[in-house]
């Protein structure tokens, strides 16, 4: 049995929120560039380089990429052979997350959802935790902004829709959404699962890297596929017209019930700020 | 730092150089896909603001600032470093206040600032009241900051990052997305079928 103190998890979390917050990850830099070099609108190229200039600005800086430094996400993988001393797991990430807000100068959001109080201090976190086998423990974040997130949807297609269901249903979303959720944008899709599992399949999806296609050839295959497709929308760069609307679709599947086909769609902006940390 | 407004779609397109508050005559000549470098003083407003706006005036309270010809910048910036006047600020999502928006123009407000699309009723509400919707870049909250020269919290402090601001803001680069002749900007998807 390994012991990680929770003092040690708290002082990680606590940089890597706020570095989050203002580096944007290479590749979804890298993306951004790519994209502009093949961009045939001016207007996108234009806001292609705004993004450019404005992801160097925050780094160097110190300023947040976007004000909206989002719902504090975390999804962390807890070694079976990993116990935590001190406070627990979660008091630990939640501490770690209200300081590097407070002291990285990162917006609250999180409220009452009907009085809509500020809770002040950008709690709760979202904290899913998956046992796993070893004894290590990762922890990865995702600012989660409201603007994009309000643009995810779930749903539950009849088995016989199948891949075109899928593919009628992404595209209309992201037709639907057009300019409102800072194209171009990443998508994460959920297939599968249950009605809870998909969204979390979907956002988790979004951690994986613009550069990594997905291991299963298939899988990277229909990513691919999909991404074309949502790029002929002509949406383009904050919806003003052009080739690029969607930076990546990531794709994560799970089995589902004979009868079920749930379908997640989670939309990322192009700010898509996350990073991970071992202990 | 350099920093263009996009010129949107393919129609021939001006820059303008405005100063908030905006008169009639202002408005009345902007179409879509213009540009607009807006200096002077503007108000931030979100959802919860605009709540709060709206209880103002139905209960005859005072307003927390003259909306006759002003600019409403929907924004709930991150907090301001040492030095600075302002952390992070970029515009929200408009829809949101889409409820909102019609009344606020029928009272004197000249433009709102914000991203995405607006409701038809907020379109018909900017040819009616001669009036027009800004667009900024989603996401460049950081590069947009430079251009806001100074900021103070004039009303419901509460709200915390929705809490009213007066910002003077110096060349703050708009585009026009919605004119008040019923135009606008954003492109149609392209969808198959």
């Amino acid at each position: 049995m390994r012991t990680v103190t929770s003092s040690d998890i708290a002082d990680r979390v606590a940089e890597m929120v706020v570095r989050a917050n203002r580096v944007l990850p290479p590749d979804v830099l890298a993306a951004i560039s790519r994209a502009k070099e093949n961009e045939s609108s001016p207007s996108g190229r234009e806001i292609l380089g705004q993004l450019e200039e404005n992801a160097a600005l925050a780094r160097e800086s110190g300023l947040p990429l976007c004000q909206d430094t989002g719902m504090a996400v975390f999804f962390v993988e807890l070694g079976e052979q990993c116990r935590v001393e001190g406070a627990n797991l979660r008091e630990a990430i939640t501490q770690g997350m209200v300081r590097g807000y407070q002291d990285g100068l990162l917006r609250k959001s999180m409220c009452h959802p009907l009085t809509r109080k500020n809770t002040g201090d950008n709690t709760p976190a979202v904290i899913h935790v998956d046992l796993v086998e070893g004894d290590g423990l990762k922890i990865s974040f995702m600012a989660k902004g409201g603007g994009s997130e309000n643009m995810s949807r779930v749903t539950m297609l009849s088995p016989a829709q199948g891949w075109k269901g899928i593919k009628d249903f992404v595209l209309g979303r992201v037709a639907e959404a057009g300019p409102n959720p800072c194209p171009p944008t990443m998508l994460g899709i959920g297939i599968g699962g249950s009605f809870e599992l998909a969204p979390k399949l979907a956002k988790q999806a979004l951690l994986r890297p613009l550069d990594q296609p997905h291991p299963d050839p298939e899988i990277a295959r229909m990513e691919q596929e999909l991404l074309e497709e949502i790029n002929t929308l002509g949406i383009g760069p904050m919806g003003l017209g052009g080739d690029t609307t969607c930076l990546g679709v990531r794709i994560s599947m799970a089995p589902c019930h004979i009868a079920s086909l749930p379908l997640a769609v989670n939309v990322q902006c192009h700010s898509a700020r996350h990073e991970e940390v071992e202990l | 730092m350099p920093f263009r407004t996009p010129r949107g779609g393919g129609a021939v397109s001006k820059e303008y150089r405005l100063q908030a508050p905006l008169r009639d005559e202002d408005v009345i000549q902007l179409k879509v896909g213009d540009r607009v470098l807006l200096s002077g003083i503007i108000y931030t407003a979100r959802d919860a603001a605009h709540k709060k706006i709206i209880q103002a005036l139905e209960s005859g309270s005072e307003l927390p600032f003259p909306l006759k010809g002003a600019v409403i910048y929907y924004v709930g910036p991150s907090p301001a470093p040492e030095g600075r006047p302002i952390g992070s600020a970029g515009p929200t999502t408009s829809y949101r206040m889409d409820s909102y928006t019609p009344r606020l123009h029928s009272l004197g407000v000249k433009a709102t600032i914000g991203k995405g699309k607006r409701s038809q009723d907020v379109k018909d509400a900017l040819v009616r009241h001669n009036a027009v919707y800004f667009g900024a870049t989603g996401g460049a909250g950081a590069l947009l900051s430079q251009r806001i020269e100074s900021s103070k919290i004039i009303a419901f402090e509460d709200l915390g990052p929705e809490a009213v601001r007066e910002l003077e803001v110096r060349d703050f680069p708009l585009l026009v997305v919605n004119d008040a002749f019923g135009g606008e900007l954003y492109a149609k998807p392209n969808l198959p079928g």
